[in-house]
């Protein structure tokens, strides 16, 4: 499938509409709404603190709103409310149609069972049992996110960190979901070892037509990655548009110090 | 409208937060149109906010007010509003940006950097890489670098893998953000013929370049952009 017919499909994939979050008197999220399409990737960005975490939790069904809700368009077509969700469907999702790729690599694979295991797994819980066809698709994987496949008997608490990520890419994109949620995919890596994994993950997602929702502090992750910007500032989201005009032509005065605080290359 | 581009009264404002709010006028009451097959160059010296109008026109600095017009599938759409999917779809389809500098995406090829802008339309890879290399050899870019990416390359051989990258696509707009500035004369010429050969394809161009000769050769019709300063 083309870039261009999933950037050109005219029903959102996901619509967040007056969400909010309330830990007590603090609220992380007030009054978030934005609709995200097939094949877009939409990157959240702010500094620690600034309710970007909470939001990605939000969307992604782990935590419910205090108001507001988010819709997702299933693959019959419908927009349904996540609140409403039945089990299968929910299961469904976060088996299939989502992925979730964490920052630490540890939360999101299973440490102790061989990578072939955690790539296969996936494809296990949505009912393929044949062990070759699974084992060649987990190789595939394998080399596709760029891990030498003569590895793939070996636990990932073997691997190195950017192994680690790559491999948690692999088992998250094995089920072809249509949404991938990344909460800071590069962080507390080397910047070579970022460089690889960004380029990466951007053909994926291009290859694939993935949509994806990106958490990052980085604004040169958002750069790479995303299509458009979300500004995170005291649970707010204080200016969006498209990546490259919020970073070029910043316009709120936190944007603007956020941009300017970036050292030249 | 038959003309590809149509800004009407665009304007644009910079405020700086981080200096205590100041406005920052670039351009005011912008208006001039671009037809099929045309190349306007916009002149005025440095700062007068030539950079800022061609920004402006691919979207990627927002309009503060007025409209900016881009025949886009047949259809005119406002750049000024339109919505960012939109935008994105113009810019796959419609509007090529050529800059001064190479954005390099780290690990690609130069020759897959170069046919990118087609793949992504739709052309197949072999094919797209077979126009890529036939760009590449006009604009005198060694073979043996084809397979490396431009990282590492010289700053004029930057520029011509981007001048091929903005130059292979079939899109009928092209921004050039001086195209020339740091090629010696046979590279000069080859981009004075690639233009030419778009006009003839009826492609919209709007330059900025330096170069009185270039611009000589290349110029339809010249924009002052002085008469759109912003009085501060």
């Amino acid at each position: 499938m083309s870039e261009a017919s999933h950037l050109d499909n005219d029903q959102p994939l996901l619509v967040a509409d007056g969400l909010a979050k309330n830990y007590g008197q603090l609220a992380a999220c007030r009054d978030i709404s934005f609709s995200l399409y097939p094949g877009e990737v939409l990157a959240i960005v702010g500094e620690s603190g600034s309710g970007k975490s909470t939001l990605l939790q939000l969307l992604s069904a782990q935590l419910a709103p205090s108001a507001g809700r988010v819709s997702y368009r299933m693959r019959d077509g419908v927009l349904r409310d996540l609140a409403v969700l039945g089990e299968a469907e929910r299961r469904f999702l976060f088996r299939t149609d989502w992925g979730f790729v964490h920052q630490d690599p540890a939360q999101g694979l299973r440490m102790g069972v061989s990578a072939g295991a955690n790539v296969g797994e996936r494809l296990m819980a949505v009912g393929w049992n044949h062990y070759g066809k699974i084992r060649d698709s987990a190789s595939t994987w394998l080399e596709r996110v760029e891990i030498d496949v003569g590895r793939i008997d070996d636990a990932p608490k073997t691997y190195s960190g950017g192994m680690r990520q790559r491999l948690q890419i692999a088992r998250n994109l094995v089920t072809e979901p249509r949404l991938v949620f990344m909460d800071e995919p590069t962080g507390g890596l080397d910047v070579s070892v970022q460089a690889r994994l960004l380029d990466l993950m951007r053909n994926l997602v291009s290859e694939l037509g993935l949509a994806a929702i990106v958490v990052t502090h980085d604004l040169a992750v958002a750069r790479l990655l995303s299509h458009r910007v979300m500004v995170m500032k005291g649970g707010r989201v204080i200016e969006t548009g498209l990546t490259d005009q919020v970073l070029d032509d910043p316009r709120e005065p936190y944007t603007q110090l956020l941009v300017s605080s970036i050292l030249p290359p | 409208m038959t003309a590809m581009i149509e800004l009407a009264n665009a304007e644009k404002t910079f405020t700086m937060h981080l200096q205590g709010g100041v406005e920052l006028p670039v351009v005011r009451g912008v208006s001039f149109h671009v037809e099929p097959g045309e190349c306007v160059v916009l002149s005025g010296p440095s700062g007068a906010g030539k950079s800022s109008i061609l920004k402006m026109i691919f979207g990627n600095y927002r309009c503060d007010s007025g409209r900016i017009g881009i025949r886009h599938h047949g259809a005119v759409i406002d750049l000024a509003t339109a919505e960012p999917r939109q935008v994105l779809s113009i810019r796959r389809s419609t509007i090529g940006y050529v800059s001064q500098f190479l954005r390099a995406v780290p690990r690609v090829a130069t020759i897959d950097v170069v046919a990118e802008p087609l793949i992504v339309n739709g052309v197949a890879r072999e094919e797209a890489r077979t126009r890529a290399g036939h760009l590449l050899r006009r604009l005198n870019i060694p073979e043996r670098l084809w397979t490396l990416p431009p990282s590492t390359f010289s700053g004029g051989e930057q520029q011509r893998v981007n001048i091929a990258r903005g130059f292979i696509s079939d899109l009928p707009i092209l921004l050039l953000d001086e195209p020339t500035a740091s090629l010696d004369a046979a590279n000069r010429a080859v981009v004075v013929e690639l233009i030419a050969e778009k006009k003839t394809k009826g492609v919209a161009m709007v330059a900025i370049v330096h170069d009185d000769e270039i611009r000589h050769l290349i110029a339809d019709r010249i924009v002052d952009v002085t008469s759109f300063a912003a009085a501060a």
